[in-house]
């Protein structure tokens, strides 16, 4: 940090420190950039004792259900296809191996960093079936709508995705209705509302009387958000605020939800730990149906156990820390993980492993 | 996932009424130089604006003086004079 940099930061933590003035405040960081933004920069050791920061369901791999694991291995199995994923969830333990086993008993995956890449994968395999999974939240479901229209646009025969996005503001009221969650705020995901808008948490805001404050990545953005959600505590508020008007408009990006409308509509969706929530995912129109991956090979989700003992479901929900799993840093460890928020990069149990803290 | 950092504009090729290519911009960070799709992007860049990025899409699209507004709001919150604001 630059000395600028540090007497703003520092100047924040004073504000913080009078709008809380000893009152015990529990906010929650909803993603997973966040969290790991937080332990990198060590916010938690710098804020007041009496501000507790939970971490909440915004890391896309972790809500993922194991039995959705499980169809994906299933699907890398088959012959003639290939698969093309971004790299986080390759180690996620499915039910009996991961991606990474499936990879080593064979199957064809392949690591990409954006859905397009995944289509020139299979413009150069004509006699392959390509199939992109697509996992993320409201950031990525755009363009993975923009690649399917461009598949269907040049009528390519062996592109397919298999859709497993979920939505934000519907897993927030889900959770936020479970009485036994009890939280003072929310840092609200940055770039999910670059493209929802800050509007779209107005719902929540007002059914949960809960403050919210969308706001940015770099450290001193996430301090003005803390900063924003203490006022508003202080003084009985809630409201949604911006604290990260540079990316984020109160309407958010039409054009990427227009996309988004055009090739998906909402659908019931399964989450680890949260169950399932009523239009939290998105499914595939009629229209673009031969390149679901779902339909084309007619796969089924199982219900699945969660790993043995793991805890994962309760930390993406804020009632548990990595601490309070026995696995944690013992049997579970980035190079074992034994769940999924051990694995990616922006899980709960793995930023607390490699920042030390328990 | 999501890189924070706001790329730089460098050039642009494609119009975003052409539905068959779709347009790319060559962006710059911190050095890196790489190409990405303005598809989805809320409003269309010129060289010289920034843009954030994910998943080699940009989201959003802002405007130098955007990113200098936002400093000075992070600043008024912190209770800091403005005299040196960085550029
Ligand atoms: S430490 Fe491992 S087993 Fe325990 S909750 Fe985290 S991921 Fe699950």
């Amino acid at each position: 940090m630059t000395d600028f940099a540090k007497g703003m930061a520092q100047g924040l933590l004073s504000k913080i420190k009078d709008a809380s003035s000893g009152k015990p405040m529990c906010f929650m960081e909803v993603c997973g950039t966040h969290t790991m933004s937080i332990f990198r920069s060590g916010i938690r050791k710098l804020l007041p004792r009496e501000i507790r920061l939970v971490s909440g369901p915004g890391c896309p791999v972790c809500v993922t259900p194991v039995g959705e694991i499980d169809q994906m291995i299933e699907l890398s199995l088959l012959p003639g296809v290939i698969t093309a994923t971004f790299g986080d969830i390759l180690r996620v333990p499915g039910s009996t191996y991961n991606l990474s086993e499936a990879r080593a008993r064979g199957a064809e995956i392949k690591v990409v960093y954006s859905p397009a890449d995944a289509l020139e994968i299979a413009e150069n395999n004509p006699d392959k079936k390509v199939v992109f999974l697509g996992i993320g939240f409201e950031t990525t479901a755009p363009s993975v709508a923009a690649t399917i229209l461009q598949a269907h646009r040049n009528k390519l025969k062996n592109f397919m995705v298999f859709p497993s996005h979920k939505l934000m503001p519907p897993a927030l009221d889900a959770l936020l209705s479970d009485p036994e969650i009890d939280m003072d705020g929310l840092i609200c995901p940055g770039h999910v509302s670059t493209i929802i808008g800050a509007r779209a948490f107005e719902p929540v805001a007002e059914k949960f009387q809960m403050p919210c404050v969308v706001t940015g990545f770099e450290p001193l953005d996430i301090l003005q958000g803390i900063c924003m959600l203490a006022q508003q505590v202080s003084r009985g508020e809630n409201m949604v605020e911006n604290a990260y008007r540079r990316a984020v408009s109160w309407d958010g990006n039409r054009r990427a939800r227009k996309i988004i409308e055009t090739v998906f509509k909402p659908a019931d969706a399964r989450w680890r730990g949260l169950g399932t929530i009523a239009r939290s995912g998105l499914e595939i129109r009629k229209k673009f149906r031969q390149l679901d991956a779902r339909r084309h090979f007619g796969t089924r989700e199982k219900t699945v156990p969660e790993p043995k003992g793991c805890q994962c479901a309760q930390i993406i929900k804020g009632m548990a820390l990595p601490s309070s799993c026995p696995m944690f840093s013992s049997a579970c460890t980035p190079l074992t993980p034994v769940g999924p928020c051990m694995v990616s990069s922006e899980g709960t149990c793995a930023a607390y492993y490699k920042y030390g803290e328990s | 996932m999501c890189l924070a950092i706001p790329m730089k504009v460098t050039a642009i090729e494609g119009d975003q009424d052409d539905i068959l290519i779709p347009p790319v911009a060559t962006v710059e960070a911190r050095g890196v130089t790489s190409r990405i799709r303005l598809d989805i992007v809320d409003r269309m860049p010129r060289v010289g604006d920034y843009v954030i990025v994910h998943a080699g899409f940009a989201i959003h699209t802002l405007a130098p003086e955007d990113a200098r507004k936002s400093m000075a709001l992070l600043q008024e919150m912190a209770g800091q004079t403005d005299d040196n604001q960085p550029r």
